[in-house]
């Protein structure tokens, strides 16, 4: 098990020497920083750990530093977020989590555990009860500006609309927002503790339902973890199957968004149109596996439902349609003057700053960072399609959605390209998965972009340790940078232009 | 603006009857009779134990507050042989609370003269109930024309919709989001995880369905339920309003 990956390089170091190792692989952002997780192997003779998981985008694989913490000494070790800013927030959950301290951590409040849980309390140690109600009362301060004629405005955690559960808290300087702090974790249901002791075909209809939105990218992740641990080769017409319920996802996700920019403004039109077509898409969705969210068709070892020709046929069809709405609502934008006056050189997101946070999909692809799964890793079938990486330039709201419309034409013909696929491949469409035990990464770009999953199963068959970092995680500090200097009335615009998961990041 | 005007002209009206079938594959309602030995291994395939073992003339029942419709139960019965179980495309209805009976079509046959004021509340979920809910507001399910309004505010609210399972760090929230409605006051648990709390097992994390914190008058089923279910249960909870006034 120690030192390397079915597909990947494993460097193990002590912790006083975590911060220099991954200085050097990091190598000034030429490998991003991908993840940071602890871990709890004191059960099988082992300390706690930390992985620290780069991207070698150029080998396409990944390159983890793990180090071995000795759990009755000191749990420190330097603090890596000054050099990798990215680091930030994983820093903070392993300190909650475990109680691993990174010292010098510039901001080292809770992140994950609110109020009701005590001070001391680390619930993924494996000594502590996975069902245990422990209550307590922790301090969980709020990071605010301070000076004279400056206020706050909190909102939150129950919004005026139908939407997840976050408090902000604006500090501002009349209208203009000067600092946020997003308090988010409030859907936290410990899902990574609760899929622990589960086989993982036990723990599969946990892993769909991590977020409704991105269920195929993250069922998709946690199949190929256990895949690859299991060292099998999922048939390739499932592959292409997997493929293609993700592209669908991703057009059902952008279409969404594009009909919700809008109502950060109030475009009516435009709202309607988009919820219409996503309607429509949502209809497929259900036509294809019986479940509006696609839940169901992924499963370990393959797919559980087939793709037949008429199926094929009403997906094309379906495609068409929204295309054609799709490219209308592009034009309708573009006409829509005072539309373009709110959207432009609102909430930008610099080019250094993408990097600098390590963010992913379409909020790091409208910042000019060309940052995407499907061409760096090699998965599914998205080595024999044809497509590009589209970027923007701008980092603002018109170039999140410009993005999602640059986006949606090649999921378009991506579409198209696997269906013609699926019509020449005849192989099966599941095999068996003897659960082994090891540990794998899986991978897949959801519509927000990549999902990250670390997957460990035990001598038993069941899962020690699982590790879940979806595309939004890394995007969300993003945001509180992007509404700096703008006014608190484009917030909610600025928001649905990155329009990133909760359920996701909360777990 | 051409293209906003051209597509108001040439677009028609998208809004349709609800429908409480899906499309062929579906997973709704279970029904069917089961051969006998395949009661204990259907249980058993259930990941949030929704499908119980009964006395009734089936000789099974299935806890529709629980069921996430992932049709493990119907696997499991076609790989032993056999069995007639199936998934029908037919939602699984809402409960109303105390007597737990099934709201019927005939609730949705009286739509008008009732007014519903709505409160929607994540306490945990995994957002696809909240996007169905989403779509309740859009052209095509259009529920203001049942005169169902979502409100900004628990204080303007009749009715609070509650979605996903209650989580440790929402728990306040919910009770103060529901001490702060005025009477009369109702609340729906929607969809799996607020109806029966199972979707994800327990942990140090999760306190549980939504009756656990607070009284339940009617109950979703679905993971998630289609909108036109969400509906159904929205009109059936009109009509508990009107007769507590």
């Amino acid at each position: 098990m120690e030192g390397r990956f079915h597909d990947s390089r494993m460097i193990v170091a002590k912790p006083e020497e975590l911060r220099g190792r991954a200085n050097i692989i990091h190598d000034g952002g030429r490998r991003p920083l991908t993840a940071m997780f602890g871990r709890d192997e004191t059960n099988n003779g082992g300390g706690y750990d930390i992985y620290v998981v780069f991207e070698d985008i150029e080998k396409h694989t990944f390159v983890t530093v793990k180090a071995i913490f000795d759990p009755d000494g000191e749990l420190t070790y330097p603090s890596l977020t000054r050099i990798i800013p990215g680091a930030g927030w994983y820093e903070r959950e392993i300190n909650d989590m475990f109680g691993i301290v990174p010292q010098g951590h510039p901001d080292l409040r809770p992140l994950v555990l609110h109020e009701s849980f005590p001070g001391d309390y680390y619930p993924l140690r494996k000594n502590v009860n996975k069902t245990g109600q422990v209550r307590g009362e922790r301090e969980f301060p709020i990071a605010v500006a301070k000076g004279e004629g400056l206020f706050q405005v909190p909102v939150g955690p129950i919004h005026a609309g139908i939407i997840e559960p976050g408090h902000f808290r604006f500090s501002q300087a009349g209208e203009s927002m000067l600092q946020l702090d997003a308090k988010l974790f409030f859907t936290h249901r410990g899902i990574e503790k609760a899929m622990e002791g589960l086989t993982p075909q036990e723990a599969l209809p946990i892993a769909e339902r991590v977020c409704g939105a991105c269920s195929i990218a993250n069922t998709w992740g946690f199949c190929q973890a256990v895949e690859k641990i299991s060292g099998i080769q999922v048939p390739k017409r499932a592959e292409i199957i997997r493929t293609l319920l993700s592209e669908i996802e991703r057009v059902t996700n952008h279409v969404g968004d594009i009909g919700n920019i809008p109502a950060g403004v109030g475009f009516q039109p435009a709202i309607s149109l988009g919820a219409r077509l996503k309607e429509h898409l949502m209809r497929l969705q259900e036509h294809i596996t019986g479940n509006r969210f696609l839940r169901g068709m992924i499963i370990l070892g393959g797919v559980s439902m087939d793709i037949p020709p008429d199926l094929s046929d009403d997906i094309l069809s379906v495609i068409a349609e929204t295309e054609n709405g799709v490219n209308d609502m592009e034009v309708l934008f573009v006409q829509q003057e005072n539309f373009q006056n709110r959207i432009r050189t609102t909430g930008t997101v610099r080019p250094q700053t993408a990097r600098d946070l390590a963010m992913v999909g379409v909020g790091a692809r409208a910042s000019g960072y060309a940052h995407d799964s499907r061409r760096d890793f090699d998965y599914g079938v998205y080595s024999s399609l044809s497509f590009a990486v589209r970027t923007q330039s701008g980092g603002d709201v018109a170039a999140r959605l410009k993005q999602r419309f640059d986006e949606l034409k090649e999921s378009f013909s991506m579409i198209r390209q696997l269906i013609v696929m699926l019509k020449q491949e005849k192989t099966g469409l599941m095999i068996h998965v003897e659960f082994k035990a090891g540990e794998a990464y899986g991978i897949s770009e959801s519509a927000r972009g990549s999902n990250f999953w670390y997957v460990a199963v035990d001598e038993a068959g069941t899962i020690d340790r699982v590790f879940i970092r979806s595309a939004s995680y890394p995007n969300w500090p993003a945001l509180t940078i992007a509404v700096q200097g703008d006014i608190i009335p484009d917030f909610p615009l600025i928001n649905k232009s990155f329009e990133l998961c909760y359920a996701c990041i909360d777990r | 603006m051409f293209k906003v005007l051209e597509r108001l002209f040439n677009d028609k009206i998208a809004t349709e009857e609800i429908s409480l079938s899906g499309s062929e594959r579906y997973r709704g309602k279970l029904s069917g009779s089961l051969s006998a030995g395949c009661f204990h291994e259907c249980a058993a395939a259930c990941p949030v134990g929704a499908f119980q073992i009964s006395s009734n003339t089936e000789g099974y029942n299935i806890d529709y507050k629980k069921c996430v419709f992932c049709g493990r139960c119907v696997e499991k019965a076609m790989l032993l042989g056999g069995s007639g179980l199936r998934h029908s495309n037919d939602d699984a209805m809402p409960f109303v609370f105390p007597d737990m009976v099934e709201a019927t079509a005939d609730v949705l046959k009286e739509r008008l003269g009732r007014s519903l004021h709505v409160r929607h509340l994540d306490a945990g979920s995994c957002n696809g109930c909240d996007f169905e809910m989403g779509a309740l507001s859009g052209p095509v399910y259009d529920l203001a024309r049942y005169g169902v309004h979502f409100v900004a505010s628990p204080r303007h609210a009749d009715l609070l919709m509650i979605t996903g399972v209650v989580t440790r760090n929402l728990e306040q929230a919910l009770r103060m989001t529901y001490e702060a409605m005025p009477e009369p006051k109702l609340v729906m648990a929607c969809g799996a995880c607020a109806a029966g709390g199972s979707t994800y097992g327990a942990s140090y994390a999760i306190v549980g369905a939504a009756d656990k914190v607070v009284p339940v008058d009617i109950y979703v089923p679905g993971c998630p339920p289609r909108p036109s279910a969400m509906i159904a249960g929205l009109l059936a909870a009109a009509d508990i309003l009107k007769e507590r006034m």
